[in-house]
């Protein structure tokens, strides 16, 4: 146990009262300690998606949930959140990205609202119908 | 919101490793673009390095940070401060788990983080380690401390990692009732009564020079620091950060009759910026390597907090599960 090197004295009475010389220098988290991680998901209101909002560490599902409605429900409007593992996560490469690139080709215009001309088609018909 | 304005340095290792020539065009060529980097893409080892040591230096500072303003919830002059503070302290300790999260995502557990911490291997922001010795030193602390670190979050946020983007985002978010009831603090105690305003006059006079630290001293412009830029990981230099912040805050204190305990300090409109005396770096280098008023009892206060609750972390963990980095 070593001497805590104090420059000032304490000022908090809360911290004054409590022992701290008892744990100084000896104190060292083990691995895995804080737990293994859940992803969370959010849910701002009733009819909305789920949204990937960020992590939490909690032993299991009960507690992640726990801290997942302190860490994400406590200042934004939230109806509903869910948890998973982070190890259930599957997820292609970005390395693929380039696999997703023909969502939005031009070529694809077939399947676009936007690729399809109604209005010239009808405005030939109609200017045909007055010449006759 | 205590975005540690300054990140200690490393020396640069010799072996440090060389990244494949095509992979890294690549990798820069993304961040020209305004591209974000994600965890699992391939980045430089610096880059990986440099930004974990950035993240939980940041994460450190919010927890660290909590301390002198925890001193005071107890003794907050009232029912609405006392509530407010409340919530600023538990927002300073989410914002520390969102930000041990992105840096978790690069490859370093948050038990090393926090075991670096406890054993001074690794650094938090500099002002954590002097004494709020009054209620106006909460009072500074809540408007000034936390404007240094908006103007350093609001600028980090813009960065190229998309994790610790994102954590920025919702960081700032909260920051803004942070500042504001900062702010209204200041304001109270500054147009009271006559002790009042002497109270919070002696809180800035003595609280200035961690306040001009808290950027971090000029950069050397090193090949390193240039570097750091390209990749957007520092997104702009100590001196603008601090130059940003006292365009912003030196009018919001002078306005309300608190006079700043600096003759030299003062706007040269010619070049933009703002010209001080030396704010003794000589100061700032010797606590931040350990020597302030406050660095020994901090510390130590996180590890009588860790040991304390050791029982009940250890007590709940299953030793069949295996850690895995979290995945975003």
């Amino acid at each position: 146990m070593s001497k805590i090197p104090l420059n000032t004295p304490v000022l908090d009475p809360r911290i004054k009262r409590v022992d701290l010389e008892s744990t100084y220098g000896t104190t060292a988290i083990g691995e895995n300690e804080h737990w293994i991680s859940w992803e969370v998901f959010h849910q701002k209101k009733r009819g909305d998606q789920h949204v990937h909002v960020g992590i939490v560490h909690a032993p299991d599902a009960q507690l992640a949930l726990l801290f997942a409605k302190e860490q994400f429900g406590r200042r934004l409007a939230c109806v509903n959140l869910w948890v998973t593992k982070s190890s259930d996560i599957f997820s292609f490469s970005y390395d693929d990205e380039d696999i997703f690139d023909n969502a939005t080709a031009p070529e694809k215009q077939y399947r676009e609202a936007a690729g399809f001309k109604v209005m010239e088609k009808i405005n030939r018909y109609k200017k045909s119908k007055q010449k006759a | 919101m205590y975005g540690g304005g300054y990140i200690q340095e490393e020396k640069q290792e010799a072996t440090s490793q060389i990244d494949d020539a095509q992979k890294l065009a690549e990798f820069e060529a993304r961040i020209d673009r305004g591209e974000k980097i994600e965890p699992h893409d391939w980045m430089p080892a610096d880059y990986r390095k440099q930004l974990i040591r950035m993240i939980e230096q940041h994460a450190h500072s919010e927890v660290i940070g909590a301390l002198p303003e925890g001193t005071w919830i107890t003794r907050a002059p009232g029912f609405r401060r006392k509530l407010a503070l409340i919530a600023k302290v538990q927002d300073e300790i989410g914002h520390a788990h969102l930000l041990y999260s992105a840096a978790e995502t690069l490859g370093k557990s948050r038990e090393q983080m926090i075991n670096d911490l406890l054993t001074g291997k690794s650094k938090y922001s500099n002002v954590f380690n002097y004494p709020a010795k009054t209620w106006a030193d909460v009072t500074v602390i809540g408007f000034l401390i936390d404007a240094g670190a908006i103007v350093n979050q609001v600028a980090n946020s813009k960065g190229s990692y998309g994790p610790y983007c994102r954590a920025l985002e919702r960081i700032c978010y909260e920051e803004s009732f942070h500042l504001k009831q900062g702010h209204d603090a200041f304001i109270t105690l500054a147009t009271g009564t006559k002790a009042q305003h002497d109270m919070l006059q002696d809180a800035l006079n003595r609280w200035w020079k961690p306040i001009m630290h808290f950027h971090g001293p000029p950069d050397k412009i090193s090949e390193h620091t240039a570097k750091l830029m390209r990749w957007k990981v520092k997104m702009a230099t100590n001196d603008d950060m601090r130059n940003q912040f006292l365009d912003m805050y030196v009018p919001k204190i002078l306005e309300i009759g608190i006079t700043i305990p600096d003759p030299n300090l003062k706007k040269n409109e010619a070049t933009g910026q703002w010209e001080f005396s030396d704010p003794d770096w000589d100061e700032f280098k010797r606590v931040i390597n350990g020597d302030g008023p406050c660095n020994a009892e901090r510390l130590a206060v996180r590890q009588y907090v860790e040991e304390h609750g050791k029982w009940v972390r250890t007590a709940m963990m299953n030793p069949n599960q295996k850690v895995v980095i979290p995945f975003a």
